[in-house]
């Protein structure tokens, strides 16, 4: 039983960052109708960002934080205007393309400026756990979640109740209609861009902290994990994108320790597909109807 | 153009069967003569092999209008049958045992393309593009772990088969199968699907067969490029297919053109000598890369060459009208 919850924690550990990263996948998926394949390489930037300023430059922590959440900002932006406005009315797999090609380019610089070998970091966040009864509950993965259900409740009241949310769903709604009610389409996507880039910063601090290890491929594989929680959760989905991070998070660590670690990803797939078969829009996404 | 347009039926044959004659003559030429450094003569088959991935995936994407992330699965069942099978049998000529190892793995792939097709493709869009990633993880995952595949570890000391002459004629046969295919009865209906599946469906159109048709038939032939791809490298291994395979494959057709297989081929060929004509700037190569994969993509698409097209296009017929006046 102990086990168990220990390996319960650890799923919601890496569950919980799975969740914040599908969160900004999920948004900008939601509003510019594009898969970021970048997403997940801007976590990376966010990491060595971090890196660089705090262990490097020496900045105090909480300004250093700040400033890798406006640099991925910025970045996540630039990347819009550059390589994603030019193609807005292009099919949806040339954007597919040059997102893929942008993460491509991400490593590739990163891999220039700071090799391939594995950089190793200090401890960050030093937090103490608590016990339950004889658990111990580490503190780090708590904070994590609680970060993350930060981050969702405050994107969807950021979404539902303010001036620029309403914004965002009449742009994902329709564009042009958008437009013609006088929004500005282009700062509207730049902003969930934005916004997008800032909850990939925050995931890319919180992984440094967690895993303490950089490499410019970092973000592949977590992004990739986190575009299939936000599908499993129902992709557009702002509490699926969280459901969907943890649920997978919480399988794979599972599956890693009952079953075969070699098999976990198999296992995270094959239950992906079964939801996704069984409920074809993701866990708490919408059906849309149709029509000829 | 119109010399091309002119020639029909025979002509045509004989006209493309000459093209194919010359292009084998020059390959041949090229290798047997070693009228290229090293580096460039080990790309031969790697381009071979990459052009029939292309055009195979190209059937998915391009002609049934499915996104795909899966094809370095069907290509690993394929690679791992056909070197299982050429390591334990013997007593058949080497030539016939190759062939028959391809073409296993190439039914192999087919066979679990419609089996995975029958619940998948039920979903659309970006869903089904993420099951098909993940049914492509499934795989090698499994193979990760039976013990017949090696694991991890992989499977060595396969004999290296593939020569420039059979990646050459396989490439040939995928290419000329999918331009019939595009043109038959069962090709304008998998098309109509694409273009408007309800429309489709209302003339008659049996979706649900016709998608896992397609769908097999791509994994068939990825299925035997993965044959050839085990039979050069002689050592596979699982993370050899892993979904950045995928996207490799996907990048020349979304480069070259969804459905069109001269686009395909000639991304295939590019995309795969690029990165060996860069290797001179080392480090920046795979920057280089990416920046040119980054700007393709936003020229072709994003309305910059029909621009360019529309404007030299309106130069020549101000110069016809000049002349004529003249």
């Amino acid at each position: 039983m102990e086990t168990f919850i220990l390996q319960l924690i650890n799923g919601i550990r890496t569950g919980s960052i799975y969740a914040l990263i599908a969160l900004g996948y999920t948004m900008v998926y939601g509003i510019a109708k594009m898969i970021n394949f970048a997403h997940g390489d801007i976590i990376m930037v966010g990491a060595y960002a971090l890196y660089m300023l705090w262990a490097v430059v020496k900045l105090p922590l909480p300004l250093a934080m700040l400033l890798t959440v406006v640099i991925c900002s910025v970045l996540g932006v630039t990347i819009e205007r550059v390589a994603y406005k030019p193609l807005r009315n292009a099919p949806s797999l040339a954007v597919l393309i040059t997102a893929i090609g942008m993460s491509f380019l991400l490593q590739a610089v990163s891999l220039l400026l700071f090799g391939a070998t594995p950089i190793k970091s200090e401890n960050i966040v030093q937090l103490k756990g608590f016990h339950i009864g004889s658990i111990m509950i580490p503190g780090l993965p708590m904070l994590t979640l609680a970060v993350t259900i930060v981050c969702m409740i405050v994107l969807t009241l950021f979404i539902n109740k303010t001036k620029a949310g309403r914004a965002m769903r009449a742009v994902s709604e329709d564009k042009q209609a958008a437009a013609l009610m006088g929004i500005n389409v282009n700062r509207t996507i730049s902003l969930t861009f934005a916004i997008g880039s800032a909850l990939a910063a925050i995931a890319g601090i919180l992984y440094l902290s967690q895993y303490k290890s950089l490499t410019p491929t970092m973000g592949a594989l977590p992004g990739i994990k986190a575009f299939v929680a936000a599908v499993f959760g129902g992709i557009g989905s702002i509490p699926g994108a969280m459901l969907g991070g943890i649920l997978l998070g919480i399988i794979e660590v599972m599956a890693k320790a009952y079953i075969n670690s070699a098999l976990a990803d198999a296992i995270v797939f094959g239950v992906l597909v079964i939801v996704l078969l069984v409920k074809p829009s993701g866990l708490l996404g919408k059906n849309r109807i149709e029509k000829v | 153009m119109n010399r091309k347009k002119k020639l029909s039926g025979k002509s045509l044959i004989l006209f493309r069967a000459a093209v194919i004659v010359v292009l084998y003559a020059l390959i041949a030429c090229v290798v047997e003569f070693k009228l290229l450094n090293r580096m460039m003569l080990s790309l031969v088959i790697p381009v071979g092999i990459n052009i029939i991935l292309a055009v195979s995936l190209n059937i998915t994407v391009g002609f049934l209008g499915e996104l795909s992330l899966g094809h370095a699965g069907f290509m690993a069942l394929g690679a791992y049958t056909s070197a299982l099978i050429t390591l334990n049998v013997t007593g058949l000529p080497k030539l016939l045992t190759f062939i028959l190892s391809m073409l296993l793995g190439g039914i192999v792939a087919a066979f679990f393309g419609i089996l995975i097709g029958m619940p998948v493709l039920r979903l659309r869009g970006d869903y089904l593009a993420i099951v098909t990633l993940g049914f492509g993880e499934i795989i090698r995952g499994v193979i990760n772990v039976l013990p017949i595949t090696g694991q991890a570890m992989g499977i060595s000391r396969i004999p290296k088969y593939s020569t420039y002459t059979i990646v050459f004629i396989v490439a040939v046969i995928t290419i000329l199968i999918s331009m019939n295919l595009l043109k038959s009865r069962h090709g304008r209906a998998i098309c109509a699907i694409r273009d408007n599946y309800i429309a489709a469906e209302a003339m008659g159109v049996p979706i649900t067969r016709y998608k896992i048709m397609a769908f097999s038939i791509a994994a068939f032939f990825a299925g035997i490029a993965g044959a050839l791809y085990a039979h050069n490298v002689t050592f596979i291994k699982p993370t050899d297919f892993d979904y950045n395979k995928s996207i490799d494959i996907l990048v020349y057709v979304v480069l070259g053109g969804m459905g069109s297989i001269k686009g395909s081929v000639i991304a295939a060929v590019v995309l795969t000598l690029l990165p060996n004509f860069l290797r001179s700037a080392d480090d920046l190569r795979m920057v280089l890369y990416a920046l040119a994969l980054i700007v393709i993509m936003i020229v072709n698409a994003g309305g910059y060459k029909d621009r360019f097209l529309e404007k030299y296009r309106e130069k020549k017929i101000r110069r016809k009208a000049e002349k004529e006046a003249q």
